[in-house]
């Protein structure tokens, strides 16, 4: 064909030209400020708006962040070093970071015993997180409890040890009966954990803890960062099993077991949590008995784990009422009973469906953590309004304190988000 | 004394049973630690140290009566306590004696069942103002904003001597000292409020202390004292009295450096002896043994010797004696006799 | 009488309470019973004895005795002699005061933050989405206290507008910005005011009749009526008139400087503001996720539908996107409202005269009740909260997708 062409027209381009470059208007760095940032004159007006305002804050922090102080002994000293000038004095961070991060009477020669407790969560929490991992992991999960008290507190093994037998011993009857009856299986399981916990306690000397291989530290000298990641990882562990109750209990079809759940669930999620935690710290001392003081740890976990119950249940209410009906009746028409139908079919779908929510409701709980700060306890927030902005060398340093506080439960929280978006994604393929 | 009662692990971390009708005493003894309420810090008073080692005036009071009870000055468990804490803390038994300057009041020692034991600082209520706002008496502070420190009698006695002035103001209720050190500080008050040792204390950490002054009226009565619960008269007995030894000590001239001394052989003193233990039987009428106000005196020095150190005019705190003087120098400490 | 068609009566076993399902539920729901009414004999047994050990009892009376302490900023009269009651009064309205400024705020926020989310400028949203991830992942608590502590440290103390040569100057010589609050004009009521109002009252009752009849006949006549600028006339102009008519009964009040405050004028305290804004601001990121995600969930293919119709952008967000975003939106925007009511609680931290600090804190100190001050705190916040949930039922059972 192109033959024919070459003796009638003068000139014919038999291969295509080398590809040039777009114009500089319509790709590159340009193109995508064009669409991006001027698009329209509004937008324009919003990017020039954007910009000055990122101006202002950073003219604002940068010289100051800057020229920050990271090496003084007081306030003083580092007023003297900056001389006049505009600066942090993150000094304070350094000077503080133990106190910061254990509170001020933990004993700093065991600072690696909470340390090691923190890296075995990582450990002990990943195979929960991430169902990739090969499931025998899950036994160094159930044993993490037990091993991660005794770093933290120290005193005998005996204890943890013990707690942890009963548990092997209540899940061992509970296997035994849970074939013939499941209500037997739980409760049995559950008194016969108790019952061995109770004897043993009785065996162990009260001397025990005296020479025990680690220093018994008391809970009263918690404190720190260290603080509000116990009281959100001890709290959302121990509230997970109890919302699971609460909302089964709140779906149930017995008229008092529901009543009772409803009204708990809702005089709880009505209340602030601080006024909860005035409960723990002014009230709840006196519903013990007489002879008995629970110490103020325990109580606050206490009415945290009640707290965050109340909104997990919802959560997980939530995803029942989500799962389509024929779930249920799949179940019944199978001939199993309530607690097979729910262990079986309901939960396990249902519980897929609330963790997003679980997550939300972790990640809010792990900041109200921060409210212990009212009643006394010096969790970080405690420790800065507390010991350091009272003490003589630190009087007066609130934004470099703050913003570390702040920085280290956004590094937290938002890691923690950022997992639950993942895992939507990872949920949700399975649905298409 | 009741067995543990050992509920899985959880308990370990909390329930501490002790039985409250055997008496505190024997609480503590059994325990090994006094329990000791004081304030979340207050410089000078009850603060911990950067090494997390509590310090201060209330801090050497419990040290004293731990000492005595115990043979161990450092076996007390300091509880940081708020305003509002406090007295339930007491209450229910989770301290066993509360040094946190409290106010002896008509309806704390009645209405609430404590029983004061004494009192450890007389105090009054003051105000603190910056040099430049030119005001030279608290009658001069009509219209003023005030913050106040919440959780003590400050704002009942604040609002009192106003209306007795007929003088408006304009409350600004501030939880910690830290936070009201800052509003002070940026004239968000014109005026701070609080006992005068805690604005001493306070000024202490300013970076000029010198361009603040604290106004010469003293509004209310402020006598600090330690407290325990009504009804268990024993161990108040013996909270008292240990206050009492360390004032006494100071009026007779026994000191940490010479109390080791003096309480190795009967002197030529009686009521010295009498209260080392080297003469009579004291320490047995109250429960312990001969050497409890020799111990109690050895913790931390004399009422004098605390006072110096921790609040006295050569610390940062800067306090003169001034009422908390003894009765022999012009103040009002004043011992009931050890006999 | 008996009927034959009765099976035989199965003689009662006391193993058929466990086993068979038509006494199991009644079995459970009695063991569910005597549980409860344990714990909670216990419990009061436990704390009787705690009570009568220390020789203490529950009793109200204290709500009744003078008060004694000073509020600094109450909507009702208020002084040292008023009693603990109408303390605990001043603090339910305040918090009831700072809850409802910080809902309407935290609304704006969160819309706007929501909205501009979706924008398609990368900046604006990129700054929109750091905004929303810094605050959701800082404790209120921290914001409230940053907040706080920007207010006094950066805002100029009435010191600062003293002098030959004040540093700090105030706006058109009307409203102060101090680190007390904020002081603007109050307004004079003078003779004749009333009217005014009066009138003022009557033009909102007038444009709400106006927009009704357009309304009507657009659904009568197809005829579409302007809206807005009648609106704006029929409500400013009769009330303009009127107050010149009636000789400018209503004048100003301006802030100044006397003695150690601006005197004059109304002030809104700085713990007010202060609250105010971490409230709204922090909420307000929440808010915003809510906005975006209830606009994402009106499917393309609706605006596409409305736009094929030939709606413009307007109406097509306003009678199509808009009314479908906000049956996604409103119920959490109303638990974000009730988190609002609970985290303003956290007033004790600046100093806020709310129930919170008034009952639960100043008359708890100063009286020592503790048990009866923590048990009327919470039935307070009960009660709004039942309130709040009351209307979001109400709310969510009128917008429910009328299905077949």
């Amino acid at each position: 064909m192109s033959d024919t062409h070459a003796k009638s027209v003068a000139f014919v381009r038999e291969t295509t030209i080398p590809q040039s470059a777009p114009p500089m208007a319509a790709s590159g760095p340009v193109l995508w400020m064009r669409t991006n940032l001027f698009a329209t004159w509004s937008n324009t007006l919003l990017t020039i708006a954007a910009l000055y305002v990122l101006y202002l804050v950073l003219t604002a922090t940068m010289p100051w962040m800057l020229n920050g102080v990271w090496n003084t002994e007081s306030l003083r000293a580092c007023r003297e070093v900056l001389d006049g000038t505009s600066g942090a004095c993150f000094s304070v961070l350094t000077e503080r970071w133990n106190q910061l991060l254990f509170g001020f009477t933990y004993p700093s020669e065991l600072y690696w015993r909470p340390g090691l407790a923190f890296a075995l969560l990582f450990v002990a929490a990943a195979p929960v997180l991430f169902f990739d991992l090969p499931r025998k992991l899950l036994f160094f999960t159930a044993i993490y409890p037990f091993l991660a008290y005794w770093l933290i507190w120290g005193g005998s093994v005996l204890y943890p040890l013990l707690a942890l037998a009963g548990v092997v011993v209540g899940y061992l009857v509970y296997s035994k009966l849970v074939a013939r009856n499941f209500a037997a299986g739980f409760f049995g399981g559950i008194a016969a954990a108790v019952a061995f916990i109770w004897i043993g306690g009785l065996l162990i000397p009260e001397t025990a803890s005296d020479n025990a291989m680690l220093e018994a530290v008391p809970s009263r000298d918690l404190g720190g960062f260290m603080l509000n990641m116990m009281l959100g990882v001890t709290c959302v562990s121990l509230s997970v099993p109890i919302g699971i109750a609460l909302a089964l209990g709140r779906q149930s079809d017995l008229p008092i077991v529901k009543m009772i759940c409803v009204v708990f669930i809702e005089f709880i999620r009505g209340v602030p949590l601080i006024t909860l935690l005035f409960v723990a710290s002014v009230m709840l001392a006196y519903f013990f008995p007489p002879e008995s003081t629970v110490d103020l740890f325990l109580r606050v976990v206490i009415m945290i784990t009640m707290f965050s119950s109340a909104y997990i249940a919802e959560v997980i209410r939530g995803g029942l009422a989500a799962l389509p009906k024929g779930q249920y009746e799949a179940g019944d028409s199978l001939g199993l009973d309530y607690p097979q139908k729910m262990r079986l079919i309901v939960l396990p779908q249902a519980l897929k469906i609330s963790i997003p929510g679980i997550v939300n409701i972790a990640v809010g709980l792990f900041k109200d953590t921060t409210l212990v700060s009212v009643i006394s306890l010096f969790d970080i927030i405690g420790m800065i309004r507390g010991p350091i902005l009272a003490s003589t060398d630190w009087a007066g340093v609130y934004w470099e304190l703050f913003m570390f506080a702040g920085a280290l439960f956004f590094i937290v929280c938002y890691g923690i988000s950022q997992y639950s978006q993942w895992l939507e994604r990872r949920l949700a393929t399975d649905h298409r | 004394m009741k067995k543990t009662v050992f509920l899985g692990a959880l308990t370990v971390a909390g329930l501490a049973a002790g039985a409250a009708a055997a008496g505190t005493l024997d609480d503590v003894k059994a325990r090994g630690k006094l329990n000791c309420g004081v304030t979340t810090g207050l410089v000078g008073f009850a603060a911990p140290d950067a090494n997390g080692v509590w310090e201060g005036f209330d801090v050497g009071v419990c040290r004293a009566v731990a000492a005595a009870v115990l043979g161990d000055a450092t076996a007390v468990e300091f509880v940081p306590t708020t305003g509002k804490t406090r007295f339930t803390a007491l209450a229910s038994g989770e301290i066993d004696m509360l040094a946190r300057n409290t106010t002896w009041t008509f309806s704390r020692d009645t209405d609430l069942k404590f029983d004061f034991v004494g009192v450890n600082y007389y105090d009054g209520q003051g105000f603190m103002v910056p040099k430049a706002l030119g005001v030279t008496s608290a009658k001069d502070l009509n219209g003023a904003t005030v913050c106040i420190q919440t959780g003590t009698t400050t704002e009942l006695n604040l609002a009192d001597f106003f209306r007795k002035n007929n003088m408006e103001y304009e409350p600004v209720p501030i939880e910690t000292n830290a936070e009201g050190q800052q509003q002070y500080l940026a004239g968000a008050c014109d005026t701070y409020t609080t006992d005068a040792s805690g604005l001493a204390s306070t000024r202490a950490a300013f970076e000029n202390p010198t361009e603040h002054v604290i106004l010469p009226e003293i509004i209310s009565k402020e006598p600090l004292g330690p407290l325990v619960r009504h009804g268990d008269n024993e161990w108040g007995d013996i909270a008292r009295w240990t206050l009492n030894a360390l004032i006494a000590a100071e009026e007779l001239g026994i000191t940490s450096a010479n109390v080791a001394e003096l309480g190795a052989a009967a002197g030529g003193s009686p009521e010295v002896n009498r209260i080392l233990g080297t003469e009579g039987n004291l320490g047995e009428m109250i429960g312990l043994d001969a050497q409890w106000a020799m111990r109690a005196i050895a913790a931390g020095g004399n009422y004098g010797e605390l006072f110096e150190k921790n609040i006295g005019e050569k610390t940062p705190i800067g306090l003169a004696r001034g009422l908390n003087a003894q009765w022999t120098d012009g103040g009002i400490l004043y011992t009931p006799p050890f006999r | 009488m008996t009927t034959l068609t009765d099976p035989p009566q199965e003689s009662f076993k006391l193993s058929m309470l466990l086993n068979d399902s038509r006494y199991r539920s009644i079995t459970m729901q009695v063991i569910a019973l005597i549980l409860l009414i344990t714990a909670f004999w216990y419990l009061g047994s436990n704390l009787m004895a705690n009570l009568r050990a220390q020789g203490l009892n529950i009793s109200y009376e204290f709500l009744n005795s003078a008060a004694g302490y000073d509020i600094n900023q109450t909507l009702i009269p208020y002084t040292s002699q008023s009693t603990n009651l109408q303390a605990a009064l001043v603090g339910i309205i305040n918090t009831l005061l700072v809850a409802f400024l910080a809902c309407i705020t935290a609304t704006v926020f969160g819309v706007l933050a929501g909205v501009l989310r979706l924008s398609n400028n990368w900046l604006v949203r990129k700054l929109m989405s750091v905004y929303v991830e810094i605050f959701r992942n800082i404790p209120v608590l921290i914001w409230i206290l940053i907040i706080y502590t920007v207010m006094t440290v950066s805002m100029p103390a009435p010191n600062a507008f003293r002098g030959e040569t004040p540093t700090a100057t105030m706006l058109f010589d009307a409203v102060a910005f101090t680190n007390r609050g904020v002081y603007i004009p109050a307004p004079i009521w003078g003779a004749g005011s009333m009217v005014v109002v009066a009138t003022f009252f009557a033009s909102l009752i007038g444009v709400f009749a106006y927009r009704r009849y357009a309304t009507k006949l657009l659904f009568d006549t197809g005829r579409l009526l302007p809206m807005l600028w009648p609106s704006i006339a029929i409500l400013i102009v009769p009330t303009v008139l009127m107050f010149f008519i009636m000789g400018s009964p209503i004048g100003l009040e301006y802030p100044a400087l006397k003695g150690f405050n601006f005197r004059g004028g109304t002030q809104i305290g700085a713990p007010l503001i202060a609250l105010w804004f971490a409230l709204s601001i922090y909420t307000g990121a929440f808010i915003a996720e809510n906005v975006r995600a209830g606009i994402m969930a009106v499917s393309r293919g609706q605006t596409e539908a409305a736009s094929a119709l030939g709606l413009r952008p307007g109406r097509v967000m306003n009678l199509v996107v808009l009314p479908q975003a906000l049956r996604v939106i409103i119920p959490p925007l109303i638990s974000q409202y009730l988190n609002i009511t609970k985290n303003s609680s956290l007033a004790i931290l600046v100093g806020y005269a709310d129930i919170t600090a008034t009952l639960g804190g100043i008359t708890l100190n100063q009286t020592g009740r503790a048990i009866e001050c923590v048990l009327l705190l919470m039935l307070f916040y009960l009660i709004i909260s039942l309130l709040i949930s009351a209307v979001m039922n109400v709310y969510n059972n009128a917008t429910r997708l009328k299905e077949r």
